[in-house]
């Protein structure tokens, strides 16, 4: 009953001083400067080039953009990401449930060296990425000759881009589930255990309830990334046409070809990806919205 | 469904003893060690190792060549500019997003995220489309006698872009967080708008924007997708490090390659370490935000 008035009391003389402070004109020409600076930017760098891509991708016709989508190379192109995706993403999920877990259950020495070792391949470039395979698998690489005597191929072909897009899509996944977790503290699964459940009972009935949305949110950025990647894809594959192509190295082929509106259209594709997981986000984002915000703040409580 | 449950047996004996009541920990940070270590950690070592493979004097004459070191400054210099510009105004689309009220400003805000959701190579294109002689803002840069495509200035583009969610991303929470009495208690105790903002908002938004700046920064060095198509690729002008790594490769030099990519990574590695001990710095600077 008291707190409103002594807020009210305090609350006067502070609009009165803001009152006071001079011309409000001057105030709502800078809001507006401010937001149009803010827009214009935006506009500039995320907007057109978002737009250019669809533009370009239709200039020439409908026609030419779905023959463009429905050739063969494009089509092993796109079942080719979608392969790499269906393998990378679930090993990373996999690890980043299990880091996860590792992290914020227990106490151990090391802990905030370990996190900082798992963003790791977030500070390194994808094209070092992919030569650190070629060193170990390549032709004249450490595993190389072992390799060629057993007739297995790993750089220039599809587990080569497999490892690599495992190296830079590794984060995601741990990253959003840590701080989840980490929230969430152990409370709900030592009751679980006292009751009785096994180890596997109290993961499957109420960890993976408590943490699923954040699992998507990671899961939803892995893949945006392990569809997308280009760098580190790029050294590994070794270009072959119709066999080692992803989609990102596609549109580069047709592009360095001068045949520009395949180029677009077969980004428009991934474009649309990037659209559906930005739509995605936004979604898990309103359902829990810890989520948007929640890796800063746990990372600080686990470094305390 | 319902039967006992076996514990990893690695678990056992430490878990009793320690009284863990939640079980997986040798098997969860061991899988976590296992795994981090065959993708991550032995790839990057083998890096090290194999830049020394053909001698220090070998990998110095690499490292020192001036088309490398032209690359090489191209690659950090730019990410630098770009990573400042993005503080500069990513601080201005964060403040705008988080403290004012416009129509589509939801899905405004989505939107910072697209640089992080569109593949680089998208990205590359769609902006030497537009930045490109005939292009939308292109046409309008080119009677100015800015050229954006095909020069450094390209590169420098193309980082801004792949860069600013970063900075706006890690402002926004603290943004959100920031006491607005304390604003208020300045603007009674006289201070001007501006005043406010340099003496109390500011500082108390330092760590995060060397942080925002830091990952910006990180990300910038060594992307190629992006950059390759707007740079133009000229030796010695705006031909980026990562580039100059996979020329290298394409020409089976494995050794140049590798010393290339060994000075990239211990450059950013400093660099972050550095950008960290500010950062801690800063923050038990003004501890109280």
């Amino acid at each position: 009953m008291e707190a409103p008035a002594i807020a009210a009391t305090y609350e006067a003389p502070v609009s009165r001083a803001l009152r006071r402070q001079g011309p409000r004109q001057g105030m709502r020409w800078g809001r507006l400067m401010l937001i149009g600076v803010a827009l214009s930017f935006l506009a500039a760098f995320v907007l057109l080039p978002l737009l250019v891509v669809f533009a370009q991708a239709f200039s020439k016709g409908l026609g030419v953009y779905l023959a463009a989508v429905s050739e063969p190379t494009a089509w092993s192109a796109v079942k080719l990401t979608l392969t790499v995706a269906a393998i990378a993403v679930p090993m990373n999920l996999l690890f980043g449930v299990v880091s996860a877990w590792a992290i914020t259950k227990f106490q151990f020495r090391g802990k905030s060296t370990l996190i900082t070792l798992i963003d790791l391949p977030f500070a390194v470039s994808p094209v070092i990425a992919g030569l650190t395979y070629i060193l170990l698998f390549g032709a004249r690489g450490w595993f190389g000759p072992y390799l060629q005597a057993h007739d297995i191929r790993m750089v220039f072909a599809v587990p080569g881009i497999v490892l690599a897009t495992l190296f830079v899509t590794f984060p995601f996944v741990a990253r959003e589930l840590i701080p989840v977790m980490q929230a969430q503290g152990k409370h709900d699964e030592e009751t679980a255990l006292s009751l009785g459940a096994g180890g596997w009972q109290v993961f499957w009935h109420v960890t993976l309830p408590n943490i699923r949305w954040g699992l998507l949110y990671g899961v939803l950025l892995c893949n945006a990334r392990a569809m997308g990647e280009f760098g580190a894809v790029s050294v590994v594959s070794g270009h072959i046409r119709g066999l080692t192509n992803t989609m990102p190295l596609h549109v580069e082929i047709l592009y360095n070809e001068y045949n520009y509106a395949a180029a677009f259209a077969v980004a428009s594709l991934l474009a649309l990806l990037a659209l559906l997981t930005l739509a995605g986000k936004s979604f898990l984002e309103w359902r829990q919205p810890e989520l948007r915000h929640g890796t800063r703040r746990a990372r600080a409580d686990l470094e305390k | 469904m319902t039967g006992p449950v076996p514990v990893p047996p690695a678990m056992t004996g430490r878990a009793a003893r320690s009284r863990r009541v939640i079980p997986g920990f040798g098997l969860t940070l061991g899988y976590t060690m296992l795994y981090l270590s065959l993708i991550v950690l032995i790839p990057l070592s083998a890096t090290f190792f194999r830049s020394l493979d053909s001698g220090w004097g070998h990998f110095w004459a690499v490292v020192t060549a001036p088309r490398v070191v032209a690359s090489l400054r191209l690659s950090f210099g730019a990410a630098l500019l770009a990573a400042a510009v993005n503080a500069v105004f990513g601080l201005v689309i964060a403040w705008v997003l988080v403290r004012y009220r416009f129509p589509f400003r939801r899905l405004i805000d989505a939107m910072v995220d697209l640089p992080f959701a569109l593949p680089t190579a998208v990205a590359g294109i769609a902006l030497t489309a537009l930045y490109a002689p005939n292009g939308w803002l292109g046409r309008g840069l080119q009677p100015l006698g800015i050229h954006v495509a095909f020069t450094p200035l390209g590169v420098v583009i193309a980082l801004i872009f792949i860069g600013l969610p970063f900075v706006v991303r890690t402002l926004q929470p603290v943004l959100e967080e920031l006491d607005k009495e304390v604003e208020q208690a300045a603007a009674t105790l006289g201070a001007s708008e501006w005043q406010t903002f340099a003496r109390v908002i500011l500082p108390a938004l330092w760590p995060a924007l060397l942080t925002g700046f830091a990952l910006a920064f990180a990300r910038a060095v060594g992307e190629y997708g992006s950059v390759i198509f707007i740079a133009g690729n000229m030796p010695m002008k705006s031909e980026i490090a990562p580039l100059l790594i996979i020329t290298k490769l394409e020409q089976y030099d494995y050794s140049g390659a590798t010393a290339i990519a060994v000075v990239m990574l211990v450059l950013s590695f400093a660099l972050m370490l550095g950008i960290n001990a500010l950062q801690s710095w800063a923050s038990t600077r003004h501890g109280a935000a």
